[in-house]
């Protein structure tokens, strides 16, 4: 069983298909999948099907088309056409969008899929497409090629068995990455024959584990264990190195790149929720309208007379029906008749205008960053208007508020500060290949210090690129690594380069050479890495750096008292600290350690697990040389940046797996913590302060400090009186282990008490800052918010993996196009080049987002509502026959052409308060909060005013026509013209209603509003003025010209318009100057003023 | 359903990606253009409604409305209209046996008489209009039996009606013509007026059917099947509307006027939109400048009573009108002009006041943007 075990989390491949004489019985391959890309979700025998089902799935769709099946079935007043076309169209343009973007897929899939490739035949290579690549052929791949397929490096023509590949379409990394061939595998591959055992496909980019056998005749089969550092994966390019030959373990669809493009979980926006709520209740008056209606006909009809009169017999097969069936059916009809309220362009309207909104963000130019040569990005359109809500901001620190762009400015021998003392001209210090040391104070002996400078130079993964003529640079995956690295070098230790596992330091004018043994990596839960090399000499050292926290229990105390001091004083200062200490192995304990690290790696299950045992195990007792401080500089306007979003209200939290004094500097760096802020620390050193149970202090802390933000503050306060003493800033300091506390409580009851107490002084503080936070805790931190009382919108924004955990569980996930990788905006919604951009993203953007959307959302309720209330009057003078009001071409064209275009261009270009404004005035966010104009009151506003024009509507022209003959030459109008006419001060109203909200007319508002309205006479007359021979009635012929040459009418029509859009105009000047509007006005009036005095 | 755009936005990326051989870098600068539209910094006008800037508003619709109010109402109060029910409901009224008697079987028509006076003469063209209540002529299935390329001449059509006149489609095994409840059910009632002159002579006031239906209607949206001439003939194969008493080419004898293109017959067809309404039947015509077309004094309406009402509880009646510019007497839309005009003004006071009041408190307010 064991064995059938393996065989499932495990893959055997034979490379080049040669079955392998030696090993136990030979197992028929299991079918892998072949490399064949499909992005695409169709086929052009499955589009129609599955395209349709996938639409009807949208609850909305679905909705529109029972109505449409009902019109078809059931004998209804209007014909199907007029919900059908507007669905027709909605399937038809999302169907053609989506084959479209298909069929792209589709084009960029066969690109991939018939790339030419090499594949190893019988030892000679033979030109194949990508596609048809196998598990376990050999391909060979050309210098500045991609990888088809992710392949294990058997053969690099590079004489150190190394390659070097640029993953930037993978991860955006643009540094070389080194690869290593199998070790000591044969050059001839022909004769090569062996297997690989490795893990099953897994989405990790940075994991690979699997081992290769080797199989010579006659002796017993060579394991060799592979890693990350063996496997080239597919999309990454081949760089530097001219040819390689790898074999495929990975195909396709199981390649870690597409296993990494699955797709990430919808992020739904609270504007949704409340359309959703809001459709709810017009779903509920559309069904009350249409059982008030069959009631009431029901009523009617049993009035003798009115059932059947003389004049208006029923057809036969109405007589036939059943009486309950017929009530059913009067019931569906009525829906029918009033389903326009629910419209399907609304849905449109929405994703168009998220869509197209969207490009605002990218097109945006101060966010065009042009270090980076790019500007924002937009990766979902669903959230556009979440931007302009958010009450949480999560932050990370190293390369979101700071640059990430080290600085080395000193270091710590023995308890001996040293810094640089040419720190002014720092930017040219590379130059300096002889740096004195300026001693501070003491210094200490001159060995510690060049042993503290090798530490530095040897203790790292940085890359010294070969290209000769690129200028003198490093590249590493951590720019600590390379701050240090530089900095070594400006005390005259400078790193020349690792060359086939031997590493050369150039120390004054001597070159130094260490055989580079084992690189014990950098992890962030151990937060330190080692290298073992060999001296010249022979001896065996270890050099281990890492935070303080994990290097102090591994040194000798005594050792540790000399620094802390330092490393603590460089932390207030807002440094980044390193400790390095070192170790010299003896004989004995190398070989332990070689074979725990060497069986480790061959290991195939948690591999991870043990070889961390083992480094643990290996860096123990180690002696502290030193510490380095390092400086991260605040990115480019943070403070400003975190000053306005505190002055929009917005709560700001920052999430750090950096040293609590650290990231307590940065803070005060940014000003989201002032002089005067009261700082409620609640960390690890304050729960072991007094030396009581952590558990007992953690809860006195809570309660104390809960005591202090919460009961007693001035908030609670100002309730009574609004002048009491000035507000006191809080700011709340947790780390890691006590969050733990906090939210795993020893007993259960506890941990929701904790957990409220904790989130209500967190509530009331002005800044929280988080630190020694792992990823998970910073994710589960936003979730814990997240789901808090009023469930806020949190906004999480970082640049490096260890966000991405928070950016995917946060309401909107901020990725920054920083230094540590891409995969912080491949997981975002947004991305964005700086921090400082944020400031524009939320208070210009995303206010203005979520004004336009929350308009429109308003809009089109309150439009459809006054659209539909007459024809539901008119059910009461026409005998409850489900007659409607309108022609079908205008209960059709009404909302898809006539009152469609304005509200869109709106949605777009609406800019109630100029871009300016908003940025200057953060606290104008505020006014917007909580989905302000989105919440019961305004949207009972808009329905009211949809009620009030719905009546006027109706009875305006039901009293205009008290008498029939309103044109001069006494003939009389009939119930088409008396639609025709509420039609038209239905589509006016409604459209200068839109004009009167308007407070930014650009050229396209005009055009589009003024179009509209002409467009809707232009085609009235049009389609009253022909006699349609596709229509079985001729309904509107003239009805419309014929309308227009009475002069009542024409008053009628002014009157109604002007007097709905009275308290539209009454309103805002009646209303305090409060809320935007007002403040813009205000505002203007300052301008004005300190213009004219 | 647009949402799915973005994930495949990013898979495209993807494949670029992967696809660009040799991995060329994205050259292209992605710079974003420094245009109007795309930094949303197109010119725009930004209104803001203050109480300034409102306030001359309110006092124009103030000042236009009130004198376009009192215009109407004039014009209203000088229309003279005169309204007669001959249902015969009552047991005194003169129609009352008529309407009590009235059989679909019966081929005579029955006759009656109303007198009335006209207490003031009535200047210019009198209109005559027949109104019917509790009519529902906008029942939906009554709205819809009809076939309008029937009625437009189509000769299809006119064999072979639409599906919408059922149960008024075929009689007899023929098809009718014209088809539908609207049609059948065509107002019959004839109405003749006379003046009595002081020495009890009955002069009859000549009553003009032209000129009642709309111009399109009766040139372009009715037309007889293959032209005016020989319309007996053409409906050889249809059916008469089975409440009709004569044949659709029997409608009158003048060509102009017959068949589909009667007038009496296309004011029917325009459905009314409410269930009491009022259709124009005849024109008086003024005859001279100084004679009134009616003079006061005593009037007989004649009216051969075809059309039973009761049975759903409706009424009859005749009105007389007289028209203006503004159509038909309607106090309605002189009081609303009235109406809305003053709430105009008084909120033009109103919005005069506060507006002074917030000038007082910070000058400049009213300088719009």
């Amino acid at each position: 069983t064991r064995r059938t075990m393996e065989q499932l989390d495990s893959r055997t491949i034979y490379i080049g298909h040669r079955s392998c004489p030696a090993s136990e019985a030979f197992i028929p391959p299991p079918k892998f999948c072949d490399n064949r890309i499909v992005s695409s979700k169709y086929t052009i025998w499955n589009f129609l099907p599955k395209n349709l089902f996938e639409q009807f799935r949208r609850i909305a769709n679905f909705y529109f088309l029972i109505i449409f099946l009902v019109q078809v079935i059931v004998d209804t007043p209007t014909s199907p056409v007029t919900s059908g076309l507007p669905l027709f169209f909605v399937i038809i343009v999302t169907a053609i969008k989506q084959g479209y973007e298909d069929w792209l897929r589709h084009k960029a899939d066969n690109e991939v899929n018939k790339y030419p490739v090499k594949v190893l035949e019988d030892g000679k290579p033979v030109d194949k497409d990508s596609e048809k690549i196998k598990v376990g052929d050999v391909v060979e791949v050309k210098e500045n090629e991609t990888f088809p397929c992710d392949l294990i490096l058997l053969q690099s023509s590079r004489d150190d068995n190394t390659c070097f590949v640029t993953t930037a379409s993978l991860d955006g990394e643009s540094n070389h990455k080194t690869h290593y061939t199998v070790p000591d595998t044969e050059k001839d591959l022909d004769s090569l024959s062996a297997t690989i055992e490795c893990e099953q496909p897994q989405p990790d980019l940075y994991k690979f584990v699997g081992r290769m056998h080797i199989y010579k005749s006659n002796q017993e089969p060579a394991v060799r264990s592979l890693g990350p550092e063996n496997l080239l994966l597919k999309g990454a390019t081949l760089k530097n190195t001219q040819k390689i030959l790898g074999v495929a373990v990975y195909t396709g669809m199981e390649t870690k790149m597409a296993l990494n493009y699955q797709g990430k979980s919808q992020k739904r926006s609270v504007v949704e929720k409340s359309i959703n709520a809001f459709l709810l209740v017009y779903l509920c008056i559309l069904l009350s309208k249409a059982l008030v209606c069959t009631t009431l006909k029901y009523v009617f009809q049993n009035k003798p007379g009115q059932d059947e009169p003389w004049y208006n017999e029923k057809t036969q097969r109405e007589k036939d029906t059943n009486l309950y069936l017929k009530m059913f059916t009067d019931f569906l009809s009525f829906m029918v008749l009033f389903n326009f309220i629910i419209p399907v362009s609304m849905y449109v309207t929405v994703e168009m205008q998220k869509f197209l909104g969207s490009f605002f963000i990218g097109w945006d130019k101060d966010f065009y960053d042009p270090e980076i040569k790019e500007g924002a990005l937009v990766n979902t359109s669903d959230l556009n208007e979440e931007l302009g809500q958010v009450e949480y901001v999560f932050t990370d620190k190293t390369g979101t508020l700071t640059q990430n762009n080290m600085e080395f400015i000193e270091c710590c021998i023995d308890g001996f500060q040293y810094k640089y003392h040419d720190s002014s001209s720092e930017l040219d210090g590379f130059g300096v290949t002889y740096g004195p040391m300026s001693k501070l104070q003491q210094k200490a002996g001159w060995e510690r210090e060049e042993l503290f400078l090798r530490a530095l130079c040897l203790c790292h993964t940085v890359q010294v690129p070969s290209a000769p003529q690129e200028e003198k640079g490093f590249i590493a995956s951590s720019p600590d690594e390379i701050a240090l690295v530089k900095g070594a070098m400006r005390y005259g230790f400078t790193f020349m380069g690792l060359e086939s596992k031997t590493m050369k330091i150039l120390n004054k004018n001597d070159v130094e050479m260490y055989e580079l043994l084992h690189v014990l990596n950098f992890d962030p839960v151990r937060r330190r890495m080692s290298v073992i090399v060999r001296t010249r000499s022979g001896d065996t050292l270890l050099f281990c750096k890492g935070a303080d926290s994990s290097i102090f229990p591994r040194v000798k105390l005594e050792e540790v008292e000399r620094i802390r001091m330092h490393v603590e004083r460089s932390a207030t200062e807002g440094y980044r600290t390193l400790c390095v200490a070192y170790k010299c192995l003896s004989a004995e304990e190398y070989e332990h350690a070689d074979k725990g690290l060497k069986e480790a790696r061959l290991a195939l299950q948690d591999r991870e697990e043990k070889l961390t045992a083992v480094y643990n195990q290996v860096e123990t007792g180690m002696s502290l040389i030193g510490a380095t401080a390092v400086e991260d500089r605040l990115q480019e306007e943070a403070a400003e940046t975190m000053e306005a979003l505190q002055g929009a209200g917005i709560k700001v939290w920052v999430l750090t797996g950096d040293k609590m004094e650290t990231a307590k500097s940065t803070c005060y760096a940014c000003r989201l913590f002032q002089r005067n802020t009261e700082l409620l620390e609640l960390t690890v050193r304050t729960l072991e302060e007094r030396g009581r149970r952590r558990e007992d202090r953690l809860h006195e802390l809570l309660l104390e400090y809960h005591k202090k933000t919460v009961q007693d503050s001035p908030l609670a306060k100002t309730r009574y009186s609004s002048w009491s003493v000035g507000n006191q800033d809080y700011g709340f300091i947790v780390d890691g282990a006590s969050l733990t506390m906090v939210l795993n409580s020893s007993s259960d009851s506890n941990t929701s008490h904790y957990k409220n107490l904790f989130l209500q002084i967190c509530q009331n503080c002005t800044a929280v800052l988080c630190c020694r936070m792992a990823p998970l805790q910073k994710a589960q931190i936003v979730k814990l918010v997240k789901n808090s009382k009023g469930s806020p919108i949190t906004l999480s924004i970082g640049d490096g993996a260890n966000d991405v955990s928070m950016i995917l569980e946060a309401h909107v996930g901020i990725g920054i196009k920083g230094k540590e990788g891409r995969q912080a905006v491949r997981n975002s919604d947004y991305a964005i080049p700086k921090l400082k951009h944020l400031k524009k993203l939320l208070l210009a953007h995303g206010h203005l987002y979520y004004v336009r959307i929350a308009h429109l959302v308003q809009y089109f309720f309150y439009k459809n509502l006054c659209f539909i209330l007459p024809q539901f009057l008119y059910q009461f003078f026409c005998g409850y026959s489900q007659q409607p009001l309108y022609d079908a071409a205008y209960l059709t064209m009404y909302n898809i052409c006539f009152t469609s275009m304005p509200i869109l261009a709106y949605s777009l270009l609406e800019q109630h308060i100029g871009m300016e404004v908003l940025l200057c005035n953060a606290t104008l966010y505020s006014d917007i909060a909580k989905n302000a104009m989105l919440r019961w009151p305004p949207f009972i506003y808009w329905t009211l005013l949809g009620v009030y024009h719905g009546l006027l509507f109706f009875f305006g022209v039901r009293l205009l026509f008290g008498n029939l003959a309103l044109p001069d030459n006494g003939q009389v109008f009939g119930n088409w013209s008396y639609g025709t006419i509420v039609f038209t001060v239905l589509v006016f109203t409604v459209t200068l209603k839109l004009a009167l909200d308007t407070r930014h007319w650009t050229w396209i508002n005009h055009f589009v509003i003024w179009g509209s309205l002409a467009f809707y006479v232009l085609f009235s007359l049009f389609w009253g003025g022909i006699i349609w021979p596709f229509l079985s009635q001729q309904r509107l012929y003239f009805v419309f010209a014929n309308m227009l040459s009475s002069v009542s009418t024409w008053l009628v029509m002014i009157l109604l318009v002007l007097l709905s859009l009275l308290p539209e105009i009454l309103l805002p000047v009646l209303r305090k100057p409060r809320g935007p509007h007002a403040r813009q006005v205000q505002l203007k009036q300052t301008r004005t003023q300190t213009l004219y005095f | 359903m647009m949402a799915s755009s973005y994930n495949a936005k990013e898979e495209d990326g993807h494949h670029s990606g992967s696809a660009s051989h040799g991995g060329a870098a994205v050259v292209k600068s992605k710079k974003p253009d420094n245009t109007a539209f795309k930094q949303q910094r197109l010119p725009a006008w930004q209104p803001i409604l203050t109480a300034g800037t409102v306030l001359p508003a309110f006092f124009v619709i103030g000042l236009i409305f009130i004198p376009i109010g009192i215009g109407l109402y004039v014009t209203s109060n000088n229309i003279k209209e005169f309204e007669i029910d001959y249902t015969g409901v009552d047991m005194n009224s003169a129609c009352y046996s008529c309407a009590k008697n009235f059989s679909w079987n019966s081929t005579t028509s029955c006759l009656c008489t109303v007198d009335f006076t006209l207490e003031q003469p009535f200047e210019s063209n009198v209109f005559m209009y027949y109104g019917l209540s509790n009519f529902y002529q906008n029942h939906r299935r009554y709205v819809k039996s009809r076939d309008d390329s029937q009625l437009n001449g189509d000769m299809s059509a006119l064999t072979n009606p639409s599906k919408e006149c059922e149960p008024y489609r075929m009689s007899e095994g023929l098809p009718i013509a014209p088809c539908g409840a609207i049609a059948n059910s065509l107002f019959n009632d004839t109405l003749k007026l006379y003046y009595l002159e002081a020495n009890g002579t009955r002069n009859e006031i000549p009553l003009v059917k032209k000129g009642i239906a709309w111009w399109t209607d009766k040139h372009v949206k009715f037309r007889n099947p293959g032209g005016n001439a020989n319309l007996t003939a053409v409906f050889q194969a249809t059916s008469k509307p089975v409440n009709w008493r004569n044949p659709v080419y029997e409608l009158d004898q003048d060509p102009e006027n017959n068949g589909f293109i009667n007038e009496d017959f296309i004011v029917w067809m325009r459905t009314a939109a409410l269930p009491t309404f009022r259709k124009l039947y005849r024109i008086i015509q003024k005859k001279s400048s100084t004679m009134p077309t009616l003079p006061s004094g005593k009037y007989v309406l004649d009216i051969t009573y075809n059309y039973p009402v009761l049975s759903f509880d409706g009424r009859k009646r005749m009105i007389l009108s007289t028209i203006s510019w503004m159509g038909g007497k309607n106090p309605f839309l002189g009081i609303a002009y009235i109406t809305v005009g003053s709430i105009c003004f008084f909120l033009g006071v109103v919005l005069l006041i506060i507006h002074h009041k917030y000038d007082t408190r910070s000058t400049g307010a009213d300088i719009p943007n």
